[in-house]
């Protein structure tokens, strides 16, 4: 017993150390948020006199817009982006799962192949195709793929979704059918809510993946008005040079803040998500 | 005449029932359509295009004209930038993948504990991947490699002089490397599940029998994790072989193009100087590499992944 308790708290310590490695760049991080240009070369973890203005100063430090207009922005593009995932993936994973058809094998395996085609590849037409669609400098390069059950992370989003409903028994269905409900029934009243698990675990990395999408953003967005986080932090970089660490810093803390509340608060389902689909395949 | 009028209601009633049949195929089709229209419009369409662009000399301001091979020729056997940038990604996802696997299941058979407070712990170690893709963490890492950064003073601490890592052709691809390394959070996750399956007899038969925990290791462990192995093999190299904002933030595939990864080199090639035809031909170059590096993998995996089903391979 002692032995083994013994042994518990060596892996507790290792654990620990360990986690502290892990996160020490992000305590540094916090604590350069706070110090002025002249202190980030300085050893200690955080400044003697925390500079708050580096927040409030690095918020309205681009000209014209402040940060509340690019966060307002990135909510416009990742909620449109989230609700036509959601909706788009669960009815597609829904037949692949669920119903009988033609071919639904050969497309199934059309998935997975997607799943692992380098976006490179369809990047130049797709950006054609949206320029002579006038869509370039508005956020439908991102609502359209997603919506057509597509865009980042779209074919991995079906597969998940499709390991996930293959897991509910077959029986709740089979009892509905019997009561007269149609196959949008129970796709909608049964598969559904049952399938909320997986759903959130969709949410999260849709939401993660999109927030981070800074190379579709670029190519596609390109004017201030219309920047995401993302950009405006990319223009501050450009725009500050040496001079403004403290509130660059500062700014890239509070633009990953959304990911990480996201994340926290969906946590459960996340890993009872992960833990029921895909892994065994 | 009577007849039709009859017929009439009765195939109505039929083409009803046929649609309300329960696993009409239609009604399959009608679920899957948001996917099928994605697929043939934004990935199979734009496929087909993207190899009739690398045949011309598209520029999205100009017609395109057909160029022939021109462009695959040039690549090929005229382009130095072409070569380093190859070079220079082959070499990230060389380092960067076995490292990231190794780490991640190092740390994974370190969770895979009963302890109290482990998902504290897991939440702190997969901390760094939720934020890692972010244009944010590379504006950190950019500072805590450069010349005043935290890095140097802990090497100033043991006495050791720093570089400015980020600005060394010699170092400033090894700090992408490691910040993708710090990144191997996702991977855990899988190593971590495929850890849980693992029956507890086959360990506790194996000590009785006298097997050591290194035993253990290389003769349970890695065996009957190996398809998860190969899984995160195909995911990682396939990802790394994309990676693209880290190396455009922090370093700008500089100092002297020692990071200047592929993915740049396309970027450049298709929204800096606007060759679409070009940059389209490199885009189905980079596809066969990662396709050659895919199956490379799988080909191998003959010899080393075992399948529990297969025989007792193991043993």
């Amino acid at each position: 017993m002692t032995a083994r308790r013994r042994r518990h708290i060596g892996s507790h310590l290792l654990l620990i150390a360990f986690s502290a490695l892990m996160l020490y760049p992000v305590v540094w991080w916090i604590g350069a948020s706070l110090k002025t240009t002249a202190e980030l070369g300085s050893p200690s973890l955080f400044p003697a006199v925390p500079q708050w203005s580096n927040f409030t100063e690095g918020w309205f430090a681009i000209p014209k817009f402040s940060f509340t207009h690019f966060y307002l922005n990135t909510f416009k593009l990742i909620l449109g982006v989230l609700l036509t995932t959601l909706v788009s993936t669960s009815l597609v994973a829904y037949a692949f799962a669920r119903l009988d058809f033609p071919l639904r094998n050969f497309w199934f395996a059309i998935v997975l192949v997607t799943l692992m085609l380098p976006s490179q590849v369809t990047l130049v037409p797709q950006y054609v195709l949206f320029h002579t669609f006038g869509w370039v400098n508005t956020y439908w390069p991102f609502y359209m793929p997603h919506a057509l059950a597509g865009g980042i992370g779209g074919s991995f989003f079906i597969y998940l979704l499709v390991q996930f409903i293959r897991g509910i028994p077959r029986e709740l269905d089979e009892s509905a059918k019997m009561d007269g409900c149609t196959q949008f029934g129970i796709y909608w009243r049964i598969v559904l809510p049952l399938t909320k698990p997986a759903l959130v675990t969709v949410f999260i990395y849709c939401f993660l993946w999109n927030w981070d999408d800074f190379f579709g953003q670029m190519i596609y967005i390109n004017s201030v008005d219309k920047y995401t986080v993302q950009l405006a932090l990319r223009m501050f970089i450009d725009t500050q040079s040496a001079s403004a660490w403290g509130q660059l810093l500062a700014m890239s803390l509070v633009s990953i803040v959304p990911a990480v509340v996201v994340f926290l608060s969906a946590q459960r389902y996340f890993v009872e998500g992960i833990a029921t689909t895909g892994i065994k395949g | 005449m009577s007849t039709p009028a009859v017929e009439a209601p009765v195939k109505h009633r039929a083409i009803r029932q046929y649609f309300r049949r329960w696993e009409h195929p239609f009604v399959g089709y009608a679920f899957l359509s948001p996917w099928l229209i994605g697929f043939f419009a934004l990935t199979l369409g734009p496929m087909i295009m993207s190899v009739y662009y690398a045949f011309t000399d598209y520029s999205l301001l100009e017609k395109a004209n057909w160029v022939g091979s021109s462009n695959f020729s040039r690549i090929l056997f005229n382009d130095s930038t072409f070569k380093k940038s190859l070079q220079v990604t082959l070499l990230f996802v060389a380092f960067s993948v076995p490292l990231k696997l190794m780490f991640a299941l190092a740390v994974a058979m370190l969770l895979n504990k009963e302890l109290r407070g482990m998902s504290l712990y897991r939440l702190f170690i997969y901390f760094p991947s939720l934020i890692g893709a972010s244009l944010a963490v590379a504006v950190l890492w950019q500072r805590i490699w450069s010349r005043d950064g935290f890095i140097n003073e802990i090497l100033g601490m043991l006495g050791i002089q720093g570089l400015n890592w980020v600005n060394e052709p010699r170092t400033a691809l090894g700090t992408l490397v490691i910040l993708v390394v710090w990144q191997f959070g996702s991977s855990m996750v899988i190593f971590l599940a495929g850890l849980k399956q693992i029956p507890r007899d086959y360990y506790e038969a194996s000590s009785v029998d006298g097997a050591g925990k290194v035993r253990q290791f290389f003769m349970i462990t890695l065996p009957l994790l190996s398809p998860i192995i190969l899984f995160n093999l195909v995911l990682q190299t396939i990802n790394s072989f994309q990676m693209f904002t880290q190396a455009f933030i922090i370093t700008e595939g500089g100092p002297m193009q020692s990071t200047y990864m592929y993915t740049l080199y396309l970027y450049d090639r298709a929204f800096g100087r606007l060759q679409m035809g070009y940059a389209s031909a490199l885009a189905w170059i980079m596809l066969v590499v990662i396709a050659a590096a895919t199956a490379l993998i799988f080909l191998s995996s003959k010899f080393w992944v075992f399948y529990e089903n297969e025989g007792r391979k193991a043993k």
